[in-house]
């Protein structure tokens, strides 16, 4: 026996494949109740009952002979045959399309374990299955599970090192109809004439490949014109009999025998339906054709009032332990560079975006409500038509919503889009959708300039980032050579409650990443802003501060004399920032802002966003706290900009170039650096356009 | 009225609500689309019913085999099927 024994997660998309993989392996990998999450290949060695077993999570598919992209990475692997043994994962309650790719893994001729999955669901409604015959006529063992719930996982770990260890002496071999028979048989004799001998279940594996069209394995042949000649002969012959292609003929014999067997295995009890009218009732209310709509806006809008809204309590708390920190820093330091360094650059652009830490957590909670629920796919589905009309697809909306969470994931979520140039302008618009990372600025400019209907405007700056998105796709429809759209297939899950622990770990994993961040880049960030803003420190000054400020310190205590001081400090902070290495970049780059309204500063924080957007956040608070005008950073802000200004500032920050990461995913998912410049270039033009608009108008409104 | 209409055969695309039919075939050259609906259990015989539309009647979701399939009138268009 091979050691480690690779075992292969094998099932249609949204099986639960990767549910089952995270309770075998206990690595928890991203999981979510719509087709095609997963789209690498994910392993994990485990021992069980001394065997060791390399667990691979396979990314869905329907079929191993599938010519669709998104089955690529799936149909390889089995190609490659790489698996000691395939788990077939099935989807319980959804057999008869499930059975056909067990068809196909039969035929592969590798030890199998068959995984009824979802099991719960079945049960519920209220069907049996004949365990004992449907193992005798797949040829494997059978195990039921509940992967979410873990139920099983030691009997199929069992099932797995049983069929190690005793692998079925004979592989099963399903028969088709004597056209089909005689077709495969004259393909395989030919082939062992040509490789001379095979073993006889390889040989019938690659025949019957080869008859369906396997583009790859043809092309493994193109050297043996001859047998690409019989091929044909054959193909053209079936095809001729039965006004239907090869393939389709495979397909159809392989579905009668999914139906046949389901037919003898299945079993009823009781009412039939039960399962599926809970998806059906909750849908004549979500799909309604006049409701549908309206509602996933209202559900949007409550996602991200509740986000600002509810995320604002314990913001506060982390508010008011940032500042104890504060000052008790202030006061353990002793006075000179290291104390401004701590006190002015890492605890104002550290404390400054830590607070926004409930806010990202309360998003994420609902984007794992929306995704494991199922009504993403639902969503897809609504907005199919409207994104039609912009040149997209329905199924872009996946990328576009994973989006909101991150740019990175959601460019690599593109891959569901089969057509190339389809898949380019997805990723192009990938980083028009509003991610966690901008999600602090609009928090903080919202609730400076628009306390009372903050949750408002945050909504109205994603619907914004979704508007831009379709903007942009008809723009780079027009600038984009070629055409061709992509074919909206999409299966619609049922509903499901998302269990509790994948939600409280979809929100702690987005606590961690953003803590993660918010101590690394930020943290550098905040660190390499205050030396700029600090240095140089010979700066020409208009007058001789220090004198003045000892004068005024002379006169007589009194209102009058702190005004005077404050002005003259306030003037000095001004003057020394506006001299310093930040100042002055900013300073030589802000006409190009000017008409957009923008100050020194705003330029500031735009240029230093482009690493990572939080650190827009970071650069005001370093600056704010130079100045010492005010304490709190939302009233700083208020006096530093005006209403329209601060719409047209958070639009350019939505707009404007992508992060360095997203910039780096989309060169090396597009396989041209090329398209990742043409992103910055194309944002940049874009988001100043936008904003100079939105500016002018909010003014004229405002 | 076609010889095909005569005989029940129309496309997914114009099936009505209340209506059951049987798949009869994938009329396309887009290949990958067709094994892709064949995986799907798209193929000779399969009994199919339209379940419901979206607000704008594009696309509309069927049921085959148990399971929803979300589907545009163009592709839907592509499948011909016999009324039952």
């Amino acid at each position: 026996m091979k050691s480690p024994v690779t075992v292969a997660l094998v099932g249609n998309p949204n099986a639960g494949s990767s549910s089952l993989f995270s309770a075998l392996t206990g690595v928890q990998v991203a999981i979510a109740n719509y087709p095609r999450v997963t789209t690498e290949l994910a392993s994990q060695d485990v021992t069980h009952k001394g065997v060791a077993l390399r667990i691979i999570d396979v990314p869905g598919i329907f079929s191993t002979s599938s010519r669709s992209p998104e089955e690529l990475v799936g149909c390889d692997f089995i190609r490659r045959g790489e698996a000691d043994i395939i788990v077939n994962v099935l989807d319980g309650g959804n057999l008869d399309r499930s059975l056909f790719l067990s068809s196909q893994l039969i035929e592969t001729g590798r030890p199998r374990v068959t995984v009824l999955n979802m099991i719960d669901e079945v049960r519920k409604a209220g069907i049996r299955l004949d365990h004992a015959m449907l193992a005798s006529a797949l040829g494997s063992p059978v195990v039921e599970t509940c992967a979410l719930r873990k139920e099983g996982v030691e009997a199929l770990l069992d099932a797995i090192v049983q069929v190690a260890t005793n692998p079925p002496p004979q592989p099963m071999r399903l028969h088709y109809d004597q056209h089909l028979e005689g077709a495969i048989d004259r393909i395989q004799g030919h082939m062992v004439t040509l490789h001379g001998a095979m073993d006889g279940h390889r040989a019938r594996w690659l025949a019957i490949k080869l008859l369906e069209g396997d583009e790859q394995l043809l092309r493994g042949e193109a050297e043996h014109a001859e047998l690409i000649e019989e091929i044909k002969r054959e193909q053209n012959s079936l095809t001729h009999e039965h006004d239907e292609d090869s393939a389709g003929l495979l397909a159809a014999a392989r579905f009668a025998f999914s139906n046949g067997l389901l037919r003898e295995v299945r079993h009823h009890d009781g009412d039939v339906s039960a399962g599926f009218n809970a998806t059906r009732l909750l849908d004549d209310f979500f799909l309604n054709r006049t409701l549908g709509l309206p509602l996933l806006l209202g559900i949007l809008w409550v996602m991200f009032q509740t986000t600002f809204s509810l995320g604002a309590i314990p913001t506060d708390w982390i508010k008011a332990g940032v500042e104890l920190a504060t000052t008790y820093v202030d006061g353990a330091l002793p006075p000179g560079m290291f104390h401004d360094l701590v006190i002015d650059g890492v605890m104002a652009g550290v404390g400054g975006t830590i607070v926004f830490l409930p806010n990202i957590v309360i998003l994420f909670f609902f984007m794992a409500i929306l995704s494991g629920t199922g009504y993403i796919a639902r969503a897809s589905f609504l907005m199919d038509r409207v994104m039609h009309h912009f040149g997209l697809h329905g199924t872009t909306l996946i990328p576009m919503v994973a989006g909101f969470g991150c740019n990175v994931p959601a460019v690599m979520a593109t891959r569901v889009i089969t057509n190339k140039r389809a898949r380019l302008i997805a990723m192009l618009i990938a980083p028009f959708m509003n991610c966690s990372a901008r999600l602090p600025v609009y928090i903080l400019f919202a609730g400076a300039f628009f306390a009372d209907i903050a949750g408002t405007v945050v909504f109205a700056m994603y619907m914004a980032s979704i508007g831009a998105a379709m903007l942009s796709a008809v723009v780079l429809n027009r600038i984009i050579p070629g055409s061709g759209g992509d074919a909206f297939v999409m299966e619609l899950p049922p509903y499901r409650l998302p269990t509790l622990h994948s939600v409280l770990h979809h929100m702690w994993d987005s606590a961690q990443g953003f803590v993660a961040k918010v101590t690394g880049v930020i943290l550098v960030g905040s660190v390499v802003i205050w030396f700029l803003q600090e240095f140089p420190r010979d700066i020409a000054y208009t007058q001789d501060f220090g004198a003045a400020i000892e004068e005024q310190e002379a006169q007589p205590d009194g209102p009058e004399k702190d005004k005077a001081l404050k002005v003259l400090k306030s003037k000095q902070a001004q003057e020394k920032l506006e001299g310093s290495y930040l100042g002055r970049a900013s300073i030589a780059v802000t006409p190009l802002f000017e008409p957009l309204g923008f100050t020194w500063r705003d330029s500031a924080a735009i240029m230093t966003g482009f690493v990572a957007k939080e650190v827009v956040v970071a650069t005001y608070a370093v600056i704010f706290a130079q100045e010492e005008e005010s304490d709190d950073l939302t009233e700083a802000l208020r006096g530093a900009m005006a209403p329209a200004t601060a719409i047209a500032f958070m639009i350019f920050t939505l707009l404007y170039a992508p992060c360095l990461s997203t910039i780096a995913i989309i060169g090396k998912e597009s396989n041209s650096w090329r398209w990742a410049g043409f992103s910055v270039a194309y944002s940049m033009a874009f988001a100043w356009t936008m904003s100079l608009i939105v500016g002018s108008v909010s003014k004229l409104l405002l | 009225m076609t010889h095909q209409e005569l005989d029940g055969i129309v496309t997914l695309a114009d099936l009505l609500p209340s209506q059951e039919a049987e798949i009869v075939r994938i009329e396309t050259d887009d290949t990958v689309f067709k094994r892709r609906m064949q995986s799907l259990g798209v193929v000779l015989g399969t009994r199919v019913s339209l379940h419901r539309s979206a607000p704008l009647g594009d696309p509309r979701i069927y049921t085959l085999m148990g399971y929803s399939l979300g589907l545009r009138n163009a592709e839907a268009r592509q499948i011909r099927v016999r009324v039952k």
